[in-house]
């Protein structure tokens, strides 16, 4: 197999991408990015969170027309961009992680739908059921064409939008994570798929975060980072201490400016979390947070950090697990009950879970406190409210002419100020921070990061979710790193050592495992 | 390169301006309209603003405006409550029905207040906490509660010519009718409770983004439950104003429609129907608006099937209006 794909690399390649950029507005999501993928060729695509491999994807599939001076060559020729039709057309099928099934129709039904065979204009059912049959039977897989989709199991949905694609005869198949909600049987399932879809001579694209797939599949492996393109390993070069720092391969640390507190063991436990589970993604997941500590959650998306999270303020159900705070058990069944124990959380979408845009900043500041503050009957303290929040505007310098101005009418990282500051007003122990500084400018990320460290200094235990390594690395005195639903293990730093990158990478891949 | 950055520009301002202007118009809300409208009926028939005919506009749109504060209430919240009509129409049997008791007369009016408040409560339960959506529960409500009217007198109408509190339908207090007295009052708790109450403040957040409220500690169910019961309590005082202006009940025709009346009066006074957006302000003035158009059309001779078509399509007209003012306050 290997050999076969070897001496493909030198023949034409099926697909090419060359000089690739992609801009939106200021900002640059892709930077002169080439990439060619050979008949019967597994070609992986690895990179952190944001690196630049879904918007890659998108510019092949069409829903993104790269900047001028880009092209995409199939069999040599160039061909249109920025159109799926005719990205469809050309033979390139994408099979996201979110699978996109009608699931109250059949399998044969979703495998041709919007391209169904027709006869004198109606739909041919019959010619649909058998083509379906034959497709189904070319992947090798056990259901039947007539089964409704919404009786499959998620592995077997996935080999529909395989099907689907085979259907619109696709001669590349690119792969977004395709494992991530399988089970390991529909994993080893998938691969044996993609070992006959090689050997029929289809160019796979593979995105992942894994390694051990990334390993046992890969003929292949380019590397993005930071929007750009880093190189590529044959099979043969597979090293995974030599992709991580690929993938990494940066130096940040000044970045940042912070004294590093040495995990102290004396410093006394706020928080501990035992055996969290949540009968889901989520298994056994136990760590201490230490008073006055910025502990870093670090893992790649999907890993189950935000699930934690949730879990530990009380917003979704454990299924297994304890907390303690302080020393003393609690139970904490709600979010209100969190914040009445002491722990707060900062939600990483807080436009859809944070903000109320549509109400002033001073209620949104004072939302969570606001029951406390009443006067007697229930009668709101607008004076209060009014102090608190001119106050939190001084503290955090929230740029906004009014505090009676709707908080919608806030930049990105104004509006996550505010949120952070109707946290702060329930005087919080124990702080859970959700994605901090996403899409927030760098003024007020520093801002925040000066914030984070103030409140560490003054005792209060932060628990920190971040996708962004330097941020990791530049904030926290010690990372755990989660991966699977588990975590898969600590970073910690010696002695005036900055935290390693490479450590934390992986630990989240699962590279360190080898 | 250049032309374009003009282009933009240029099309930047012709936004910016459209939008001030409606910010402009979601804040003067439905006054306008409703100045418009009087003007238009008194300059087609002078009798309208007459001070007779204006207290017989407000007291036929007094009941309206009180079951469409309790509808703002839902509405804030981003619910619905069908079943107000119906809840009306039981109330008001079980107001004649306690006021033909010797000795009890006055307490059919609490009496109905208690009923409307116990179907208001079974609807926010179901709400709350079964999370059914509100929809389907008001509407299974507003056929079972119907029923329940109808069980209540054997499905024939109850009179009661004695009505001990019949002052509450036909007399007046330094020459304001009582109805009127009674929606006003409702309107200034109302807006007592949304705007000078934490429950308020939740009942708002709740609205505008239940998830984030759940996560900010509001207990959403409670607060849930609040409104539909309020709109089920003033679904019953709905019901004894009615019972008192005309000493009967019948659980079949009473209250036929009169959510879709509540509903129109809220949607008019530029609540949003996603919820989290809308004042008691903007309600009384919608309320306002449909007695209006019905008693001008009236005035104005215009026939009884061409009043409904009209009143349909100022309900129509309002739904434009709400995404119109919806779009203005867009954010990217």
């Amino acid at each position: 197999m290997t050999a076969a794909a070897r001496i493909e690399t030198v023949s034409q390649p099926v697909l090419e991408m060359r000089h690739i950029s992609k801009t939106f507005g200021p900002i640059r999501a892709l930077q002169d990015v080439s990439l060619t993928a050979h008949a019967g060729e597994l070609h992986a695509l690895m990179g952190e969170n944001g690196a630049g491999k879904s918007t890659l994807m998108k510019v092949l599939s069409g829903a993104y027309r790269p900047d001028p001076g880009g092209d995409i060559l199939i069999d040599g020729a160039p061909v249109a961009t920025g159109d799926p039709i005719k990205a469809r057309a050309n033979g390139i099928a994408v099979i996201y992680q979110e699978l996109s099934l009608a699931p109250n129709l059949t399998v044969a039904q979703n495998i041709f739908l919007g391209n169904e065979p027709r006869r004198f204009g109606i739909v041919d059912r019959d010619q649909c059921n058998r083509r379906a049959k034959e497709i189904i039977a070319r992947l090798g897989v056990s259901f039947s064409a007539r089964a409704l989709v919404s009786s499959l199991s998620l592995g077997e949905r996935q080999m529909v939008e395989i099907a689907r694609a085979l259907s619109t005869s696709a001669r590349i198949i690119v792969m977004d994570e395709p494992t991530t909600s399988l089970t390991s049987r529909e994993t080893d399932r998938l691969f044996e798929v993609i070992a006959t879809l090689k050997s029929q001579g289809i160019a796979i694209i593979y995105i992942s975060h894994r390694m051990e797939e990334v390993y046992q599949l890969a003929d292949r492996v380019s590397v993005l980072r930071d929007s750009g393109y880093v190189g590529t390993l044959d099979r043969a070069d597979l090293n995974a201490s030599r992709l991580v720092s690929m993938m990494v391969g940066r130096d940040l640390s000044a970045f940042y400016k912070k004294d590093h507190r040495p995990p102290d063991s004396k410093r006394a436990i706020a928080l501990s979390v035992q055996g969290m589970s949540d009968g889901n993604l989520l298994k056994d997941c136990s760590f201490d947070l230490h008073k006055g500590e910025v502990l870093a959650l670090a893992g790649l998306v999907g890993s189950g950090r935000t699930e934690l999270a949730r879990l530990i303020f009380g917003a979704d159900k454990h299924t297994s697990g304890t907390l303690e705070l302080d020393g003393k058990p609690i139970a904490i069944g709600s979010p209100r009950e969190a914040l009445d124990a002491g722990i707060a959380y900062l939600t990483e979408d807080r436009k859809e879970l944070g903000l109320f845009l549509d109400m002033s900043i001073s209620d949104n500041i004072s939302m969570g406190v606001l029951a406390r503050d009443a006067r007697a009957g229930g009668l709101r303290d607008f004076a209060t409210a009014e102090r608190r929040a001119a106050k939190a505007v001084s503290d955090l310098s929230i740029r906004t002419r009014s505090v009676q101005a709707n908080a919608g009418s806030l930049s990105g990282g104004n509006q996550q100020k505010v949120l952070l500051a109707r946290l702060l007003e329930t005087e919080p122990r124990v702080l859970v921070l959700d994605e901090p500084t996403r899409g927030v400018d760098v003024g007020a990320k520093s801002e925040i990061y000066r914030l984070i460290d103030d409140l560490a200094k003054k005792g209060i235990a932060i628990l920190m979710i971040s996708s962004e390594l330097p941020e990791v690395i530049g904030v926290a005195d010690r990372v755990l790193v989660m991966r699977d639903g588990t975590i898969a293990g600590e970073v910690t730093s010696s002695e005036g050592q900055p935290l390693s990158q490479e450590a934390i990478m992986e630990l989240a891949t699962g590279a360190a495992k080898r | 390169m250049t032309d374009k950055a003009t282009e933009m520009s240029a099309g930047d301002q012709a936004v910016g301006r459209s939008r001030r202007l409606r910010t402009a118009f979601a804040a003067l809300g439905m006054l306008p309209v409703l100045i418009l409208l009087a003007a238009g009926f008194q300059f087609m028939n002078p009798r309208f603003l007459t001070e007779t005919n204006l207290l017989i506009v407000t007291q036929q749109s007094s009941i309206n405006i009180v079951l469409a504060a309790g509808m703002t209430f839902v509405i804030l919240t981003g619910g619905i409550d069908l079943s107000v009509g119906a809840i009306l129409a039981a109330s008001a049997m079980v107001a004649v029905m306690v006021s033909l008791v010797p000795e009890w007369g006055m307490l059919g009016v609490p009496a109905a207040i208690l009923v409307g408040l116990g179907f208001g409560v079974i609807n926010g339960l179901l709400v709350a906490y079964i999370k059914l959506p509100p929809f389907i529960v008001t509407l299974g409500s507003l056929t079972a509660v119907r029923g329940v009217a109808r069980l209540l007198g054997q499905d024939t109408t109850v009179f009661n010519s004695d009505l001990p509190f019949d002052f509450i339908g036909n007399g007046s207090l330094f020459g304001i009718p009582w109805l009127v007295i009674i929606a006003l009052s409702v309107v200034v708790l109302s807006w007592l409770v949304l705007k000078r109450t934490v429950l308020g403040t939740w009942i708002y957040a709740v609205g505008g983004n239940a998830e984030a409220a759940r996560l900010t500690g509001i207990k959403v169910p409670l607060v849930l439950l609040f409104v539909y019961g309020v709109s089920g309590l003033l679904a019953g005082l709905g019901g004894a104003m009615s019972a008192a202006r005309l000493y009967a009940a019948n659980g079949l025709q009473l209250g036929q429609s009169y959510e879709l009346d509540a509903i129109a009066a809220v949607i008019l006074g530029g609540t949003s129907f996603v919820g989290g957006v809308g004042s008691i302000w903007g309600t009384l003035i919608g309320g306002l608006i449909i007695a209006v158009l019905s008693n001008g059309l009236i005035l104005a001779g215009v026939s009884d099937i061409w009043q409904y078509i009209i009143k349909g399509l100022v309900i129509i007209v309002a739904v434009a209006l709400d995404r119109y003012r919806l779009q203005a306050g867009a954010r990217t």
